[in-house]
């Protein structure tokens, strides 16, 4: 029941703050940006790739993406410690488990629906075009996907920044650079020079832009579910033990 | 309702509390008193489970801080010494969404949020943003969360900081009025909101309890070896060696007053009033007297002088 309550106030919390307005107008003119150079670049010629794969697969939709998940997660903690109001928060009867929940459930919301506006995109491409945005349900449904999972982990070590530090911009950084350094993991084949098909093989493990690329064909793998899952999962489980460390650490 | 034992804190080096030893009863109102980072709010920031001790136990109504902490935390209602509340939500949004986390939903939350307004007089305010309430309503939506679930133990810490002399008359005599009902345990350096309303004063200095008895009672201790002050107009000279040789009378300091009148001081005995035998000696001598009186004694000489004498060993 706590655990809704919090949850509640999250939610809210986002939607009555200006930030989170100014960030889902910025992040649509991205978008909407984004899409327009997509379609504009199919309107050139016969091409290979659908609209659902060019608009995932852009310089643009990166550097939006990269950016969204510090500022929807520098607040979560950093802002409570500032202000004090973990001090009430922390002395009602809640369970620290459910407060990291609550917070991560929060962002997870707000996530969700930063990118609902999208698919009014590819619905008015259908419309428009008369052809099928994706080619097919199961590229649009892996992007789509691989969007939210993707999205789970990187909010985790959002939420993980923010509860190390009272200070916001730090909480910010330190997970820009974090999600920065996992996304970008496959470029790094570009700046190598002897790069050895065995290495090639392990970035793409771990390359946020190889997954992404994958799903949006339409290719179904359970290696970056796991991976996904797992590391958001372990991500939390730091949060929580950061979390509960402030008890003893002021 | 609350029992402390060898509670100990350390801060990155530094002891905040050191080895406390304390209980409050059911029923009672205790006033901490310390002077500023005597180790008050770190104590109280325990028994609310804010914080985790060093070393040592503290219970409340049975229930141990550190083990059992979320019973704890649905008996005692907390009101911290910097109030902070979400400046986004209004006053009537946020005390439901405190009553439904301290557990008190449906219909007895909307009864708590009224009543609770009510004795916290938010009657007016409950509709406005909590960023845009005075300073002094602000205390009042904490004490009134502190309220919500009706908790067997208050702890305030420094509830009347911040308000006006007005809002300080009402808070205190609301304190008064849930001491009848609650536990309360309440941190303060104003001495006399003390007097006004504790039943038990717990001096704390430097992380440790320097003395805990009844507000009469410790005034009483100081009165005890209290003062008389006269207001004479002799002659030169022989006024402080006159009123030295009276019986009792430890010490006498004599001041010129601006007015030709002579200020004096005494210092006696427990056991001696010399009023009378200053105004014999007045009258002896043809000197004029203009004020006869004991010395005001309050927690205010109390606390300086148990403070202070701790600071001397």
């Amino acid at each position: 029941m706590n655990f809704f309550t919090l949850l509640n106030r999250e939610i809210r919390a986002y939607f009555l703050s200006p930030v989170a307005w100014v960030v889902m107008f910025f992040f649509l003119l991205l978008t909407g940006f984004n899409f327009y150079a997509g379609v504009a670049a199919l309107n050139r010629g016969p091409s290979e790739v659908t609209v659902v794969e060019a608009f995932f697969n852009t310089v643009f939709f990166w550097f939006g993406f990269v950016l969204i998940f510090p500022l929807i997660t520098m607040r979560l903690f950093s802002e409570e410690y500032k202000m004090g109001t973990i001090e009430p928060l922390m002395t009602a009867p809640v369970r620290d488990s459910q407060v990291v929940l609550a917070k991560y459930g929060g962002a997870l919301f707000f996530y969700i629906v930063l990118w609902l506006p999208s698919l009014l995109y590819f619905a008015v491409f259908t419309r428009v075009t008369s052809l099928e945005a994706a080619g097919a349900a199961g590229p649009f449904l892996g992007a789509y996907v691989m969007l939210l999972l993707i999205g789970m982990f990187y909010l985790a070590v959002g939420c993980l920044a923010s509860a190390l530090t009272r200070n916001q911009i730090v909480a910010a950084i330190m997970s820009f650079t974090v999600i920065t350094l996992f996304f970008f993991t496959g470029l790094l084949n570009f700046f190598l020079l002897n790069v050895t098909p065995a290495l090639r093989e392990l970035t793409a493990y771990f390359s946020a832009l190889e997954h992404m690329s994958e799903a949006s064909r339409g290719f179904f793998d359970s290696r970056p579910v796991v991976f996904y899952l797992s590391l958001t999962i372990f991500v939390l489980f730091l949060t929580f033990h950061v979390f509960q460390s402030r008890r003893w650490r002021n | 309702m609350i029992k402390v034992e060898g509670l100990t804190k350390k801060y990155a080096g530094i002891t905040a509390v050191k080895d406390l030893n304390f209980t409050v009863e059911k029923g009672e109102i205790v006033g901490f008193l310390g002077p500023n980072g005597a180790g008050k709010s770190t104590t109280m920031r325990i028994l609310s489970c804010y914080l985790s001790a060093t070393s040592g136990t503290a219970s409340v109504a049975g229930f141990d801080v550190a083990s059992q902490s979320r019973e704890v935390r649905s008996r005692v209602g907390y009101m911290p010494e910097n109030v902070a509340l979400y400046p986004e939500m209004r006053v009537q949004e946020y005390l439901e969404y405190r009553a439904a986390l301290k557990g008190v939903r449906g219909r007895r939350n909307r009864q708590r949020v009224n009543a609770v307004k009510e004795l916290c007089n938010l009657r007016d305010v409950d509709q406005k943003l909590i960023g845009a309430l005075s300073k002094g309503y602000r205390q009042r939506v904490g004490l009134a969360d502190a309220l919500l679930h009706d908790p067997d133990l208050l702890i305030l810490d420094e509830p009347t900081i911040g308000l006006d002399p007005n809002q300080i008359r009402q808070v205190r005599q609301l304190i008064k009025d849930l001491g009848k009902r609650h536990t309360i345990l309440l941190s303060t350096h104003i001495l006399s909101e003390v007097e006004m309303t504790c039943s038990r004063v717990l001096i704390i200095d430097r992380g440790r309890i320097a003395a805990s008895d009844t507000p009469e009672a410790l005034a009483g201790r100081v009165r005890t070896a209290g003062g008389i002050r006269a207001e004479i107009r002799a002659g030169a000279g022989d006024l402080e060696k006159a009123l030295a040789a009276l019986p009792g009378v430890r010490k006498a300091e004599v001041e010129e007053m601006p007015d030709g009148w002579q200020g004096c001081v005494l210092r006696t005995d427990a056991e001696h009033d010399p009023r009378e035998a200053v105004a014999r000696l007045a009258a002896d001598r043809g000197w004029a007297l203009r004020e006869l009186g004991r010395e005001q004694v309050n927690l205010e000489r109390v606390f300086a002088e148990i403070t202070q004498s701790e600071e001397l060993r």
